[in-house]
């Protein structure tokens, strides 16, 4: 999937997930898990890595079904009655409905986001959307600053503890700390921020001359297709609903 | 061609009331290679961002006239090629092939001729890495041949650059010299540079400028400095070559403070390890650990400091050191507990400040320590003194000059007077009025029986006061 245009595979998160959260149905998310999961091997991203950045969903994505699960609308059968909560049938279905979405929506967007370079996708916006390279490309070097920012902010927190006002006091305390460091966090990253711009300045940015693009970004058959197969595949889940009748449309 | 011409020019930052420069006349003519000395803060970064276009009208006012070729700087983009001095902030792209693309494709540049340009640029430079090499994985003077790669592939008339050693080690120095050196010969680029390690760069300038308060105070080529004036100069603070710099008298402390066994040190996630590290610090001794880039000097500084936890092996404070804290291991004090035990100068001066003048900056340590006024302004008065920032007493430690805010970062690990002091870089960014300062002050600390150690590049300064030396991961 790595050759495949960011621009294509951004359509095709942007289908699927837009599709899927039309319906609250139980079949729908099921067919379009159970297709994303075959074509996931195809996707080219290592097991390890693609457990490691579907951790947090796994986790959090049951936990969306628990709260309908507890504190749902109720009706029909009454399942369970765990002390104040009263489960029913309705809202078991609802639940489990609503964390296999969960998965269905953001599984092609994971992968949209382990396959994809930044700098490819700035590429095809630029080029192909044609989206104003000063967006384009200032949005590019602020992606790369969010890493740099996660070290200042370790560092700060590390210079403030060399600085004697690490740690006293109670809970208020540490909440002002936190509130303090964020806002050097904050002045240091638009400090960053004015001496990249300064440095992008320096090698003529924004200079009065149609900018030229090193990479060309390209969109292939392939790329349609990759977009048409996603299409299908949200099609194909929104008939199954339909037929079983389990669909039920949001706005309505 | 291209004639830098500056008539009486002056810049005046908005909300500051003295101009930073003043009434700057010269005129530079095309492959000149001129090296623009000045005592810290006398604004020589500033001059070099206005030659390159890059200083904003809503910065400040500019006075006179700075032209080149007759036209105002901000209307040739592209004839200056700026490298500035912290390579890290000057990385533009993931990718090392597009990071150095990216002034060509801002110029227009057709895309052959762009990666044409690329691979010659980089061959230049001596960046041996694929194309698609990730940026951030290159050590800080890869960063900086990178940064200078990325201004050739422009191929600019004038190449200007901002301190472009200081963040490097002996070896990257000498290897960024010998890309300039080829570069300058090859495309006969006129190179207007700011750096006070000048040793390495005497003999490679054509022209020296030397900024003072008030304009040039000399110009000339390098060879034809009278001695008078050299050592005027000098008193003023300009750095200049072969300085010889007495090696101080060797101490051998008397206590213990802190020493280390097996440690090997590493910023916490991250699997980077420095190499194993036994060592004793001791009170009245100033023990020097350099070594090259990226070799975890910084990690090693952190760990000692008691602020990460080592990776391996350990960091034992001595029962002298400990006082009344309950562990030996300093990682495991509480933040005031460290305060009077060891003090931690970070090498990036900006990430430590907590307050919004010097002053407060300096009071904020013997304010934690619950001191009295009195005695807190006493002390931060003797500071402001002792480090030359009494006029700077209320400024906002973000407006200050690279060296003064190393000065204060000092300052504020002084004034809480902690028994060993930790020190990454202390002497970057200094002239060599306030070097020579901060040197006796680190050598009266060490009179005063406190523990003192310094990561550095800085050769002179560890043949100046250094007692012991730790090449990490060298031989030397």
């Amino acid at each position: 999937m790595k050759t495949i245009s960011p621009l294509a595979k951004l359509c095709a998160a942007g289908i699927l997930g837009i599709v899927l959260l039309l319906s609250m149905d139980p079949v729908s998310a099921v067919v379009a898990l159970v297709f994303e999961l075959a074509l996931l091997p195809w996707a080219g991203v290592p097991a390890r890595r693609l457990l490691r950045l579907l951790t947090p969903l796994l986790i959090a994505a049951p936990f969306a079904g628990l709260a309908t699960l507890l504190y749902g609308r109720g009706g029909g059968v009454v399942l369970a009655e765990l002390g104040p909560w009263v489960i029913t049938s309705d809202e078991a279905g609802l639940a489990l409905a609503i964390t296999l979405r969960v998965l269905a929506v953001a599984l092609p967007a994971v992968v949209l986001f382990a396959t994809t370079d930044p700098t490819d996708l700035a590429d095809g916006l630029a080029q192909i959307w044609k989206l104003p390279a000063r967006f384009v490309l200032g949005s590019l070097a602020a992606i790369r600053m969010l890493g740099l920012m996660r070290q200042d902010w370790q560092m700060l927190r590390l210079a403030r503890r060399a600085r004697g006002v690490g740690n006293s006091g109670g809970p208020l305390a540490a909440l002002r700390r936190w509130g303090n460091q964020a806002m050097a966090l904050l002045t240091i990253a638009v400090r960053r921020g004015s001496l990249l711009a300064t440095a992008m300045e320096a090698r003529a940015f924004d200079a009065p001359v149609t900018r030229t693009w090193a990479r060309e970004a390209t969109f292939t058959t392939r790329d349609g297709l990759f977009i048409v197969g996603a299409a299908l595949i949200a099609a194909i889940a929104v008939m199954m609903a339909v037929m079983t009748g389990a669909w039920n449309f949001v706005i309505s | 061609m291209a004639t830098l011409s500056a008539q009486e020019w002056g810049w005046q930052f908005a909300a500051r009331p003295a101009p930073a420069l003043n009434n700057v006349s010269f005129e530079i003519a095309l492959g000149e290679r001129v090296l623009l000395l000045g005592a810290s803060g006398v604004g020589k970064s500033t001059l070099l961002r206005a030659l390159a276009g890059v200083l904003g009208e809503d910065e400040g006012t500019a006075r006179g006239e700075l032209l080149l070729d007759g036209r105002s700087p901000e209307a040739s983009r592209g004839k200056v090629g700026l490298v500035l001095q912290d390579p890290e902030n000057q990385v533009i792209l993931e990718r090392v092939g597009d990071d150095v693309a990216f002034g060509c494709e801002n110029l227009g540049v057709h895309r052959e001729e762009i990666w044409h340009r690329v691979n010659e640029a980089l061959a230049l430079v001596g960046l041996n890495v694929p194309l698609t090499h990730s940026t951030s994985a290159l050590s800080g003077g890869q960063k900086q041949r990178l940064a200078l790669a990325g201004v050739l592939a422009m191929k600019p008339e004038i190449i200007a650059l901002d301190e472009p050693t200081a963040n490097l080690d002996p070896a990257g120095a000498q290897a960024l010299k010998q890309a300039l050196t080829s570069v300058a010969d090859s495309t006969g680029a006129t190179i207007v540079m700011v750096e006070h390690r000048v040793d390495i760069w005497w003999d490679f300038a054509t022209r020296i400028i030397v900024l003072g308060a008030d304009g040039v105070l000399w110009d000339g080529a390098p060879g034809t400095l009278p001695e008078e004036t050299a050592h005027v100069l000098e008193s003023a603070g300009v750095w200049l070559p072969h300085r010889t710099v007495a090696a101080g008298p060797q101490h051998s402390g008397s206590t213990v403070l802190l020493s280390t066994q097996s440690l090997r040190a590493g910023y916490p996630g991250s699997s980077e390890l420095s190499p194993e590290v036994n060592l004793t610090i001791r009170a009245g001794e100033v023990l020097a650990i350099t070594g090259l880039n990226g070799v975890g000097k910084t990690a090693l500084a952190l760990t000692l400091g008691g602020l990460i936890p080592a990776k391996r092996g350990q960091v034992s404070a001595s029962t002298e050191l400990q006082e009344s804290a309950k562990s030996s291991g300093p990682l495991h004090w509480r933040s005031r507990e460290l305060l009077t035990r060891i003090g931690s100068v970070f090498q990036a001066p900006e990430q430590q400040f907590i307050a919004a003048t010097v002053r407060e900056e300096l009071a904020a340590g013997p304010r934690a320590l619950g001191l009295s006024k009195e005695e807190i302004d006493a002390q931060v008065d003797e500071l402001l003194e002792r480090l030359h920032l009494q006029e700077l007493a209320d400024a906002h430690p973000f407006t200050l000059s690279g060296g003064q805010q190393r000065r204060l970062s000092v300052g504020t690990a002084l004034a809480t007077k902690p028994r060993l002091l930790i020190l990454d870089e202390p002497t970057f960014g200094q002239d060599a009025v306030t070097w020579t300062e901060m040197v006796s002050l680190l050598s009266e600390l060490r009179a005063e029986g406190h523990g003192i150690v310094a990561i550095t590049h800085d050769e002179a300064f560890v043949k100046a006061i250094a007692d012991n030396v730790l090449v990490l991961g060298g031989e030397k």
